[in-house]
């Protein structure tokens, strides 16, 4: 048994370590068709990590980086694509700001009632796709991006000044919140300050890993999505687990852009961070939609976010890093999938080698260690 | 198979094509070599003509114009196989579909050719039709290796015969020096199995009561109408049918995937019609179902995960809201256990295991719960014998504990052996009933086509198969037209 384990472990290993090499090489390649050393813009990036107001930065942005891959995923582990978690965490963050800008109250009631905000927008606003999907059968797909470029519009509207929004300079804003509302960062002296709500993801992760292998409403989630006819044949409606998942998807993606909003920003203004949600698409994929690979395939975007503006300085473009997540999730895809089915097969041969050699189960018990859901 | 076609390659051991030993990586491989396969299921486009389908992906042999249609007429005359070529695949029943399978095969210049299981979905005029083909097929000098788990069939149609068992070969056989019995005793390896239900255990306490239930297609047409029957505890309800005739959405309509246009079910004495899928597993219905990669198992989870499947709300996968693994996968090993599955252990995917194992596994899980009905569907459809005989013991033996078993198989002698009560279903509609005591397979088969209806009497007199000369003759079985 403790050969089935370690296959596990090599196999959820395997797909990630091949992405990451190709992608690298193929950075690299480009850099050499452009003239340019393939190795040195690496070691400035690595050289980055060792200092720590990088490492601050870095750890801010994993955070909503965590949050928005969170959001997708929960899609994912029941084939569902919320491709709209950029509009959601946007217009979350804005219902938020603007909640904070006009209401004042103690914090411990202020900071739960803006998470709330932010969780029920975003669930309202893929709520909307879940609903289409469930009574009209609309793709979820079509509807979220739809609702993005919706969201952006709404957005806009809640902006003019005679609605939330007030003009500081040429930046449209929704105003400063109140500071019961500003949820306290950990001050690293000269590194800056990580945001307070960096432990809301992680609790977020933790929750996301409990609820999935832990409680029947998880594995009855996981199996729609291993198998939609399996699950509806298990007992599971189909229509209400497409309309929960949405809604849980959506209430998580609107978290994800809390952690700059009240850790620092305390407006939604046009500097507020876009596009967090298709990074999150990208993160996910990686993370092979387990809350720990999602933990470090935030931290490496992150990283390339972070360490790449220092290429600048050296000659380089630091579009190099850009480059290099499209290549990274372009050889998730397929080497997730070539992985996936050399596992499957190696699998099913070393069973039919060991049931020929008759290890069979009841013939020897040492069957003790099992692991639990993936 | 999957070797002989190239889709897996050998870790030891060679193959032979005319006496030159090949290897193939791939099936394109295999078809260069002029191996052929006919899958057990067929892989046409349904909305496409048999034309397209034929030439799909061989496009450069004969192009798909009037020289593609010229050599289909010529190969479906040279061997009898009756195809027309411009008709849609989803106008055509199970037998003609199989034609154009081995249509395509051929079309492809096969001259080995490999048909798995290919008699499971027919009916018995319809097998001897396809037998006339092979014997077509050989006289013309192919190669046939026809693989199945029916002894006569293969007796009936095989040159040689050879047993594997457990993946190794055990022994090879000459037809004509080799009684059914030897040949099932190779195979089992030990005694034979028979589906023979030895007393009868039937109550007269009803468990389910259909009445008069309907299940519409979107138009309106009838998929099922006036579907009335009991079955009471400690019977065996066999329904007897071509495939396609109503059988799925009767098993849909009484798991709750599909719910009825009109009529009730009843479970016991409460009225379960409105009730959802998982509230009736809860209350009681297992169900086996026909097709068990798309609804019983989840193939790329592991074993104990297959375990809670279905089952997630009850004891012992669940506390509460929560699940609990420890009692899950304790009891997923005295599962695997009881029901003799063969797997080095329950953390394996379920797509690992054969067949018979992942058959066992559900059967299991379903016994696990004390049904009250069980719901049945093809038991025993691709699973190797020595598992088949224990499927039927278990479902004997929860019989005899007063569980009711609507029971579906393509399989005649299964159905005979393990019914107490035989039903015909045609065109969604239950046409005939019938006596398993003293029923043949043939006149079973007869009624499944739409031929006989109302109470079938058994003949001592009649010759077997005189009744259907019109169906041997007619390279298109009568099924197509009621379509």
């Amino acid at each position: 048994m403790k050969k089935f384990d370690k296959e596990r472990v090599l196999l959820a290993v395997a797909g990630p370590v091949i992405a990451l090499a190709v992608a690298f090489v193929l950075s690299a390649i480009v850099l050499l068709a452009s003239g340019k050393s393939p190795v040195e813009p690496y070691a400035l990036m690595f050289e980055q990590i060792g200092f720590s107001d990088i490492q601050v930065l870095v750890i801010n942005q994993a955070s909503m980086y965590y949050i928005a891959a969170l959001a997708v995923a929960i899609g994912f582990r029941m084939n569902l694509f919320n491709i709209g978690v950029d509009g959601q965490y946007q217009l979350a963050a804005m219902m938020a700001a603007v909640v904070g800008a006009h209401m004042n109250l103690p914090a411990a009631i202020q900071i739960p009632l803006l998470l709330l905000t932010a969780v029920c927008t975003g669930a309202f606003w893929s709520g909307i796709a879940g609903v289409l999907k469930v009574t009209r059968g609309v793709s979820e797909v079509v509807a979220t991006i739809m609702l993005n470029a919706i969201a952006t519009s709404v957005i806009a509207y809640l902006w003019l000044p005679n609605v939330f929004g007030v003009k500081v300079g040429n930046n449209n804003t929704t105003g400063e919140m109140h500071e019961s509302g500003w949820v306290p960062g950990i001050d690293m002296g000269d590194a800056g300050e990580i945001y307070g709500l960096v432990f809301l993801a992680v609790l977020l992760g933790i929750g996301y890993w409990v609820v999935l292998n832990r409680t029947r409403f998880g594995f009855d989630l996981r199996a729609s999505g291993a198998s939609e006819s399996a699950a509806a044949a298990s007992g599971v409606d189909p229509k209400r687990m497409v309309l929960t998942a949405m809604l849980i998807s959506g209430g998580i993606a609107g978290l994800a852009g809390l952690p700059i909003l009240l850790g620092d920003t305390h407006t939604y203004s046009l500097n507020f961070p876009t596009g967090i949600g298709f990074l999150g698409i990208g993160i996910a994929l990686l993370g092979r939609n387990s809350p720990v690979g999602i933990a470090f395939a935030a931290l490496l975007w992150a990283w390339l976010d972070k360490a790449s503006p220092e290429l600048d300085f050296h000659g380089y473009d630091k579009e190099i890093a850009v480059i290099m997540q499209g290549l990274i999730v372009l050889s998730v895809v397929v080497s997730y999938e070539a992985v996936r089915e050399w596992g499957l097969r190696r699998q099913q041969r070393r069973v039919g080698a060991e049931l020929a050699a008759g290890h069979v189960l009841g013939a020897d018990n040492n069957t003790t260690k099992e692991v639990a859901g993936r | 198979m999957k070797i002989l076609y190239g889709m897996q390659k050998p870790d030891e051991g060679t193959i032979a094509v005319d006496g030159q030993q090949v290897s193939f990586s791939s099936p394109a491989d295999a078809i260069v070599r002029g191996i052929g396969m006919v899958h057990q299921h067929f892989m046409l486009a349904d909305n496409l003509t048999v034309l397209e389908n034929v030439v799909l992906g061989s496009e450069k042999l004969y192009g798909i114009g009037a020289k593609a249609r010229r050599k289909i007429t010529e190969i479906s005359e040279r061997y009898g196989l009756g195809v027309q070529p411009d008709r849609l695949v989803e106008e055509l029943g199970v037998a003609a579909r199989q034609r154009v399978e081995i249509l395509k095969v051929l079309y492809r210049g096969a001259t080995t050719l490999i048909l798995d299981e290919p008699t499971a979905v027919l009916v018995p005029q319809e097998v001897d039709a396809l037998f006339d083909n092979l014997r077509e097929l050989k006289a013309e000098g192919l190669s046939v290796i026809f693989i199945s788990h029916k002894l006569g069939e293969v007796l009936s149609v095989a040159d040689e015969i050879t047993v594997i068992r457990r993946g190794t070969t055990v022994g090879t056989a000459v037809p004509a020096e080799t009684t059914p019995r030897q040949l099932a005793e190779m195979m089992v390896g030990s005694e034979l199995p028979t589906p023979e239900t030895a007393e009868s255990t039937v109550t007269d306490r009803p468990v389910i009561t259909v009445d008069k239930l309907r299940l519409e297609a979107a138009g309106g047409k009838a998929l099922l109408d006036d579907i009335t029957f009991t079955i009471h505890a400690g019977e065996v309800l066999g329904i007897a049918g071509v495939e396609g005739n109503g059988q799925t959405e009767l098993v849909d309509a009484l798991i709750g995937l599909k719910h009825a246009d009109s009529g009730t079910i009843k479970l016991v004495d409460e009225e379960i019609t409105g009730w959802v899928t998982r509230k009736r597993r809860e209350q009681g219905i297992g169900y086996i179902p026909e097709d068990r990669h798309r609804h019983g198992l989840l193939l790329e989870a592991p074993l104990w995960e297959n375990r809670i499947l279905g089952h997630v709300t009850e004891k012992p996968n669940a506390k509460g809201v929560w699940l609990d693994l420890k009692a899950a996968q304790a009891d997923t090993r005295r599962i695997v256990e009881a029901y003799d599955v063969r797997t080095p252990g329950i953390d394996v995917t379920a797509a690992s295991l054969s067949g018979g194992n992942q058959q066992k596994l559900i059967v299991g899980r379903e016994m696990s719960h004390k049904p009250r009905f069980l719901i049945a569907a093809h038991p025993t459809r691709g699973v190797d014998v020595g598992a088949q005989a224990a499927i039927w013991d278990h479902i004997r033996e929860a019989r005899r504990e007063g569980l009711a078993v609507l029971l579906i198989s393509a399989d005649l002698d299964e159905l005979i052996g393990l019914s107490d009560t035989l039903r015909v279903i045609y065109n969604g509609k239950l046409v005939a009933d019938a006596d398993p005591a003293t029923i043949t397979p043939e006149e079973l088969g007869s009624a499944m086509t739409g031929a006989a209806t109302g109470h079938l009497e058994h003949d001592e007199n009649a010759e077997p198969g005189a009744d259907t000369p019109e169906i041997r003759k007619s390279p298109e079985a009568p099924e197509d037209e009621a379509r």
